[in-house]
């Protein structure tokens, strides 16, 4: 046979993608798909080829054959109110996510829209955000025409139904700053007119007018910072006494409002400097301990529930034409149209023949599952290949998935997951001791001296306050929340570090946690084929969009393309294929029996674990490619060193037939529940911790959602950290499960670096009150005490946590 | 010494004027996103561009 006519294999000018030279083509330029070349040739005549030259291969594989009706809901009044941020007559305002922003390029193109819009006016991209900002003339275009004009250059924004009634987190953040720069602005300046104080300079009488301009201008720098600066401590405390309660933020207000008063009483009576460089430098440190606290990451979501993922609007046939409606305007009867690699929004029946599903979202299996005419289909799955047609059973709250939301665990997870710290724990027994002592020695001072009894009183006050005491948990925590990330896991916030540390129970999902959803064993069972066969295999494969074949293409990297005479694809079924008077028939086991006329009997029977796909070539069976899951690398010894150390389940939503084979893996494991419904998960869990252990939960899909919610600490695992995950603690990256055990034992060190620099700034309060009891507690004393011990603890905490992870051979740099 | 008053209140002027350029770059946003200025500064400044010198510009690439 002649060697077929090979095409140079290349990659997409647009995006990188491997493809064949000679076939779509512009300038030059090789191009995957005809979407990708209409991008470069509309940036092309737009002046914006530069978007090719910040880059390499910029783009992402367009999809073509956009349907223009699918954004019709954009020109729905209520759905436009929900997605611009304000309009005027002039001007309106909209922000959007889009999931695909990657690169430099993407920055630039997408802050010159304008040039391909006259109606945009500017565009802002947050690049850790993956949100543009959008100026527009709402006269001259509309939301439809943006949104088109996004997707049809490869950037369709994620419009779902919640990040409409976002809250703005952003103006918080900002608030702190200001804060934290009124703070250290009257800290460095009260800092600077102390210095006569300091360098003992008020004995002279001349510098008494000195003195009072000082005080003057002391206090006038000062009350800002108790105002403004300090607001949230003050508010804070009065919160926890009105309710009865005391946390850290008592005691230190009593610092604050000790260390103000004495200051203001010593320099309108004349009788001192006052305090107001430590109550100054007191609260710009407290501040800088709240900014480190703060740390998020702002590309990760963890509080995204149902609505996070389903679409705000679905295509409706009425009377055999299409129009699109929002989701929730979806009623019970309704014939709802799903394309390829979309979503489905609620629970259907199937209307179509037959259809694919990828589950992959609730559950974590990446196979897609065939679904005939008639069968059930649920909200969450998306549709794999060839549209589907299908009818409304439910409504989107009620259906399967979104209804685990209305379970209760979910309405009070604020009040539940809120967390008292351990230094909330022992600031009442701090506060009381410190008020004893306080009231103990004003008591022995007006035996001895009752002209000072009530500066005595005072300093303890000033003294005893927690400064370095607030600040060690979230320096410490700061630095382990930072460390964690770089290894890949990634905290909601450090507040819950302390949950993690406590775990004494482990609870797995099975699919997509401990076995890898995305690289699934791929094998050849059969006759050998021949280079020349395999070639052709790879080619049929590249044209299909099942995500089968689209594994086997990746599969088969070093083979080469070849041209097709003839392709016909049945979706969800099979392919047949001509070249050169070579047949291939490719698909199910049934199709290639139907396709190739063979008797039932002389294929393989159906079994193993995986899903297969069947090859023929010129009407002779060869075999089969078998998929299966693979548990992800090192998870078996994880596995046993958690049996070690803590109770560990396995819950898994597979029939126990399944399970079992799989179970072999982890030699003789009896903690394996299986058949679980997301709801039984959820119960599990609970049932757990009623027991009093505290349970860590790491799970995927959605079906675990209910669970991560009810467990102590729910880690959800992703291979793809800007994709899915539901709302959890935090977030693992998957090819860092096989350290989880290390992750756990580095929560447990960091509460221990915690107590250990409580005993640090108990020392330095223990060394103030004896200056404070005595009555030598002097400005300057209190001015070189406060600091010191506030940075000490500040690197205290984070050069050890740097050096015990450093030990634990954790990554301590990115 | 009686300048050192006036030194003293001209100094604080000034750093009443620093902490109000501070106020000034939180309000506008400067500390909301502090990556994506650095991907920014990196284009090419080609706003006043007319087509033909575009044209140059990338044949010269």
């Amino acid at each position: 046979m002649s060697k077929a006519p090979t095409l140079q294999e290349t990659t997409c000018y647009h995006c990188g993608e491997p493809c064949l030279t000679g076939e779509i083509e512009v300038h030059d330029k090789s191009f995957c798909c005809e979407g990708c070349k209409n991008v470069y040739t509309l940036l092309n005549s737009n002046d914006l080829c530069s978007y090719y030259e910040l880059d390499e291969n910029p783009g992402r594989t367009i999809a073509v054959g956009l349907e223009r009706k699918r954004f019709d809901y954009l020109t729905d009044q209520d759905v436009q109110h929900k997605l611009i941020d304000f309009k005027s007559e002039k001007t309106a305002s909209v922000t959007f996510f889009i999931p695909n922003i990657h690169c430099t390029s993407c920055v630039w193109l997408l802050e010159n829209l304008q040039k391909l819009d006259e109606g945009i006016l500017q565009g802002t991209v947050n690049f850790l955000k993956r949100t543009l900002t959008l100026l527009y003339n709402p006269s001259a275009t509309d939301l439809r025409n943006i949104v088109e004009l996004l997707t049809t250059i490869g950037y369709e924004p994620d419009l779902k139904l919640d990040k409409l009634n976002s809250a703005k987190p952003s103006s918080i953040q900002r608030g702190l700053w200001l804060k934290l720069g009124v703070a250290g602005f009257s800290f460095g300046n009260i800092m600077l007119f102390s210095f006569p104080e300091y360098l003992n300079m008020s004995e002279a009488d001349s510098v008494e007018t000195f003195k009072i301009f000082f005080g003057a201008l002391n206090i006038a720098l000062a009350l800002p910072v108790l105002i403004y600066s300090s607001s949230d401590y003050l508010k804070s405390a009065w919160a926890a006494i009105s309710q009865k309660g005391i946390n850290l933020d008592v005691p230190i207000t009593i610092g604050i409002l000790a260390l103000f008063g004495r200051s203001l009483y010593e320099i309108l009576s004349g009788t001192g400097a006052g305090y107001f460089d430590s109550f100054t430098g007191f609260i710009f440190f407290l501040l800088i301990g709240k900014v480190v606290q703060k740390k998020t990451f702002d590309r990760l979501s963890f509080d995204r529930d149902y609505k996070s993922y389903i679409p705000i609007s679905v295509m409706r046939l009425i009377n055999g034409k299409e129009e699109s409606v929002p989701v929730s305007k979806l009623e019970i009867g309704d014939r709802i149209i799903i394309r390829n690699q979309e979503l489905i929004p609620v629970d259907s029946v199937l209307e179509s023949e037959a259809a694919l599903i990828d589950y992959s979202f609730i559950t974590g299996e990446s196979a897609p599952i065939k679904t005939t005419k008639g069968s059930p289909v649920f909200a969450g799955g998306k549709i794999a290949g060839q549209y589907a047609e299908m009818l409304v059973t439910k409504k989107v709250e009620q259906s399967y998935l979104t209804s685990l939301w209305e379970n209760e665990s979910f309405s009070d997870i604020h009040i539940e997951k809120k967390v008292t710290g351990f230094a909330d724990r022992i600031s009442p027994y701090f506060t009381y001791t410190v008020l004893v002592i306080a009231v103990l020695s004003c008591i022995i001072w007006l035996q001895i001296d009752p002209s000072k009894a009530f500066t005595i009183f005072t300093a303890v006050l000033i003294v005893a306050c927690p400064c370095a005491l607030a600040l060690s948990t979230p320096f410490t925590l700061g630095s382990s929340v930072n460390i964690l990330s770089m290894n890949g896991l990634y905290i909601r916030n450090t507040d819950i570090v302390e949950g993690l540390s406590k775990v004494d129970t482990v609870v797995f999902d099975k699919t997509g946690t401990i076995t890898e959803s995305e690289q699934a064993l791929l094998r050849f069972k059969g006759k050998d084929l021949s280079k020349d066969e395999l070639d052709l295999v790879k080619s049929v494969c590249r044209a299909s969009i099942h995500p089968l074949s689209k594994k086997i293409f990746s599969h088969l990297e070093s083979h080469q393309l070849v041209e097709l005479t003839s392709y016909e694809e049945i979706p969800g079924k099979g392919i047949t294929a001509r070249r050169n008077g070579q047949t291939l028939v490719l698909g199910s086991r049934g199709f290639v029996i139907e396709q190739s006329l063979f008797e039932p009997e002389s294929l393989p029977k159906k079994g193993g674990i995986g899903s297969q796909v069947h090859i023929v070539i010129n009407n002779e069976y060869k075999g089969f490619f078998e998929f299966q899951n693979q548990p992800r690398e090192g998870i078996a010894d994880l596995i046993h060193r958690f049996k070690k150390m803590y109770r560990t389940y396995l819950l898994s939503g597979d029939n126990e037939k399944e399970g079992q084979k799989f179970a072999g893996l982890f030699g003789g494991w009896t903690n394996m529940y299986f058949d679980q419904s997301p709801q039984q998960k959820l119960s599990f869990i609970e049932n757990l911790t009623e027991q009093g252990n505290h349970v860590v939960m790491v799970g995927d899909g959605l079906n675990d959602a209910g669970a991560l919610q009810k467990s102590n600490f729910g880690i959800a695992l992703s291979d793809d950290m800007s994709s899915f995950s539901p709302a959890c603690d935090a977030i693992l990256d998957g090819d860092e499960l096989k350290n989880l055990d290390q992750f756990i034992q580095f929560g447990k060190i960091s509460m221990n670096i915690i107590l250990a620099s409580f005993g640090l700034s108990l020392m330095y309060n223990l060394t103030g009150l004896g200056f404070a009891v005595t009555g030598h507690l002097s400005p300057l004393v209190a001015a070189i005490i406060m600091p010191l011990s506030s940075i000490s603890v500040m690197v205290f905490t984070s050069v050890t946590t740097r050096l015990k992870a450093k030990k634990m051979g954790l990554r301590i740099w990115v | 010494m009686g300048v050192i008053f006036f030194l003293i209140v001209f100094s604080l002027f000034v750093a009443l004027v620093f902490l109000g350029a501070f106020f000034w770059a939180v309000k506008s946003g400067q500390f909301d996103d502090s990556y994506t200025p650095s991907v920014r500064m990196l284009f090419d400044d080609k706003k006043s561009s007319n087509n033909n010198k575009t044209l140059t510009n990338k044949r010269d690439a």
